[in-house]
């Protein structure tokens, strides 16, 4: 049966045959960042516990997990590169590509949904010019990913700016006075 | 360090009554009280570490009679009684010494469920002296708070609290002259729904892809490590220092006989007042969602309610009067799981509510097993094309035909999780489905669930 009326079903999308993660300029850790993932290992039982810090604190330094970053975390761990490579590609909150200075992660699930979470989407997407999965915007300012539960079901609809929830139920007036914010400088930009 | 967030959390908490004997105030002690962070104010206004202070005279098996005497059962979702769980752990022989760990669970993903943030948020020494206890009771060697990525304000807020209580001498070696030695260390997650399942959480927590294990062993055997290990949510590590303070006996009076305590009930979706509230077990759902927060918000009769975060079966109308505890909620079809619950009004339209929460599964499933990973997909395809106007009246009994051979076959019950809205959806909205296949439009006319912008 041919579905060709169908709008593309998205989700779950694997990189496209011969598709590279993208390279980030930087190629090694700073030596703040080393002493800290190895306070960390001598915290742990084991130093493999240090994997998931060290590619949050790679994100930090590097921007993004790029395969530089990975490969660093292996080195300073000590791990084979396809452990890092495993486990940074198994968890979304690692971003494989760079994101804008300020990321914006929207939920959809259901509460948020019920709230006016897809419009919300829209809005975003609208408003600073990307859709999700497509990189920052030119100037480098907006990026915007379609996110599941934050747990802010409470107050739906949920957006996170970056490391920050604003989940104070969300409409445009509050989305545009958000926007405000981070062009004013009010919101640790990403990785700060 | 960043400065602690001070901005007040927008839920909900209270209602009339509240803090009441009839609805005792248990665990969001300090709520909206944006300075209960502090170990000093915990300690002078919420009896704070006092329960620590009894516990640590007492032996340690006597702590974990005392829990079990209270009867309370997990509230991550199975229900599983604590003290029970907390007996599984080897003791130490002359001839075996056993390294044990103590993890809590804070990745809270399901949806519908916001209970743990609030804990977190208001009232995090009380979680760190649950732990402190709790680890006093199995003579654990460290203790992990799991807290998923997103929280990084609640984990700074946490470990500032740690070590408020490390200063204080709570933590650390010799804690307050018993000779014992323990430390609390907080892990931050990355985005895993899946990382909510135990033997996933204990992979992470190990640096590695959040993948269930099999079962057996169980972490009471090996767990984090490689060593025996419990595993206990936020809000049950929370309810230990009022048990040890109130009397396993006292606090097992509250709730239902075989369902005792409180717990926390998150309502979202389409109320006057989504937030949280905590009440005893038992607390009829149509009170909590009509009386406490407010009834509809649309001013549309309430079509389903979904009462244990999305996970759980759906109820409609001739359930709405379900009490809240986990036997009857599981006697009618459902499970109380996390107690997130998920109100929909008439306007609804279920098979858009549902294709997003099996897109959920689709996405969040880690992929082990072929049931999950291709179940989940394959309903998410069906119900894709269903809302697209290009359903067949026979994908309604392919999509029954589908649960049966995803649940009870995988190794965690996300496969499972993901049935129980399909199938509870198809039952009870049938003829919405039918609709939707016949006449390619939706039968009920509220606003798009679904946004017309990428999925992932």
């Amino acid at each position: 049966m041919n579905h060709s009326s169908l709008p593309p079903d998205t989700a779950n999308e694997p990189l496209a045959p011969g598709q590279r993660l993208p390279e980030s300029e930087r190629r090694e850790f700073s030596p703040e960042a080393i002493a800290e993932i190895h306070a960390i290992m001598a915290r742990f039982p084991d130093k493999l516990a240090a994997t998931l810090p060290a590619l949050h604190i790679a994100q930090r330094e590097f921007g993004f997990v790029s395969l530089s970053a990975m490969k660093a975390v292996a080195q300073a761990i000590g791990t084979p590169e396809s452990h890092v490579f495993g486990v940074a590609t198994f968890y979304t909150m690692y971003q494989k590509a760079p994101v804008g200075k300020f990321h914006f992660s929207v939920c959809t699930n259901i509460s948020c949904a019920l709230r006016g979470a897809a419009q919300l989407l829209e809005k975003v997407c609208e408003k600073t010019g990307v859709k999700p999965g497509q990189g920052p915007s030119a100037d480098g300012m907006w990026s915007v990913e379609e996110v599941e539960c934050l747990a802010g079901c409470g107050s739906a609809p949920c957006v996170q700016v970056n490391h920050d929830v604003y989940d104070e139920f969300v409409d445009e007036q509050k989305l545009i006075e958000v926007m405000e914010a981070c062009k004013r400088g009010d919101y640790r930009p990403w990785a700060k | 360090m960043a400065a602690i967030r001070t901005k007040p959390d927008p839920q909900i908490y209270t209602f009339p009554g509240f803090g009441t004997d009839k609805y005792p105030n248990l665990m969001l002690r300090g709520a909206g009280d944006l300075d209960n962070w502090h170990l000093k104010v915990y300690e002078q206004k919420h009896e704070g570490y006092v329960a620590m202070k009894a516990a640590l005279k007492m032996e340690p098996v006597a702590v974990t009679e005392e829990v079990k005497a209270s009867g309370i059962r997990g509230r991550g979702g199975a229900g599983f009684p604590c003290g029970l769980k907390w007996s599984f752990m080897p003791k130490d022989t002359p001839e075996r010494k056993f390294t044990r760990y103590l993890v809590c669970n804070g990745d809270e993903g399901e949806p519908g469920t916001f209970k743990d943030r609030v804990i977190l948020e208001y009232n995090p020494h009380q979680l760190i002296e649950g732990m402190i206890i709790g680890g006093w009771a199995m003579q654990c060697k460290l203790g992990f708070v799991y807290i998923r990525g997103e929280f990084l304000w609640l984990i700074e807020k946490l470990e500032a609290a740690i070590q408020q209580a490390r200063d204080a001498g709570y933590l650390g070696k010799n804690i307050l002259g018993t000779g014992w030695d323990y430390d609390i260390l907080v892990y931050r997650g990355a985005g895993a729904y899946i990382c909510g399942e135990e033997t996933a959480l204990l992979n992470s927590l190990e640096g590695r892809r959040g993948e269930p294990r099999v079962k057996p062993p169980f972490p009471a055997a090996k767990g984090a490590f490689g060593q025996p290990t419990t595993v206990n949510n936020v809000e049950t590590l929370a309810a230990v220092p009022p048990i040890l303070r109130m009397g396993g006996a006292e606090y097992g009076k509250l709730g239902t006989p075989k369902n005792t305590g409180t717990r926390i009930y998150g309502v979202s979706g389409h109320v006057k007042r989504p937030g949280v509230f905590e009440l005893p077990l038992g607390t009829p759902m149509d009170f909590v969602v009509n009386e406490l927060a407010g009834g509809s918000s649309t001013g549309k009769k309430i079509k389903a309610i979904i009462p244990g975060g999305a996970s759980a079966p759906m109820f409609d109308e001739k359930d709405f009067d379900c009490p809240l505890d986990f036997d009857t909620v599981k006697a009618r079809g459902s499970m109380a799981g996390s107690g997130g619950l998920i109100v929909m009004d008439e306007d609804t339209c279920m098979v858009q509510a549902t294709l997003r929460l099996i897109r959920f599964y689709a996405h969040e499933s880690c992929g082990q097993c072929t049931p999950c990973r291709e179940g989940c997909n394959w309903m998410s395809k069906i119900l894709h094309r269903i809302e697209h106007g290009e359903g067949r009246m026979e994908d309604l009994d392919l999509l029954a035909s589908l649960t049966p051979r995803i649940g009870l076959r995988t190794l965690c019950p996300l496969g499972d999780a993901a049935c129980g809205p399909m199938d509870s959806a198809l039952q009870k909205f049938r003829h919405e489905f039918e609709h939707h296949i016949t006449h390619k439009t939706c039968y009920a006319q509220g606003s798009r669930l679904l946004s017309a912008v990428g999925a992932h």
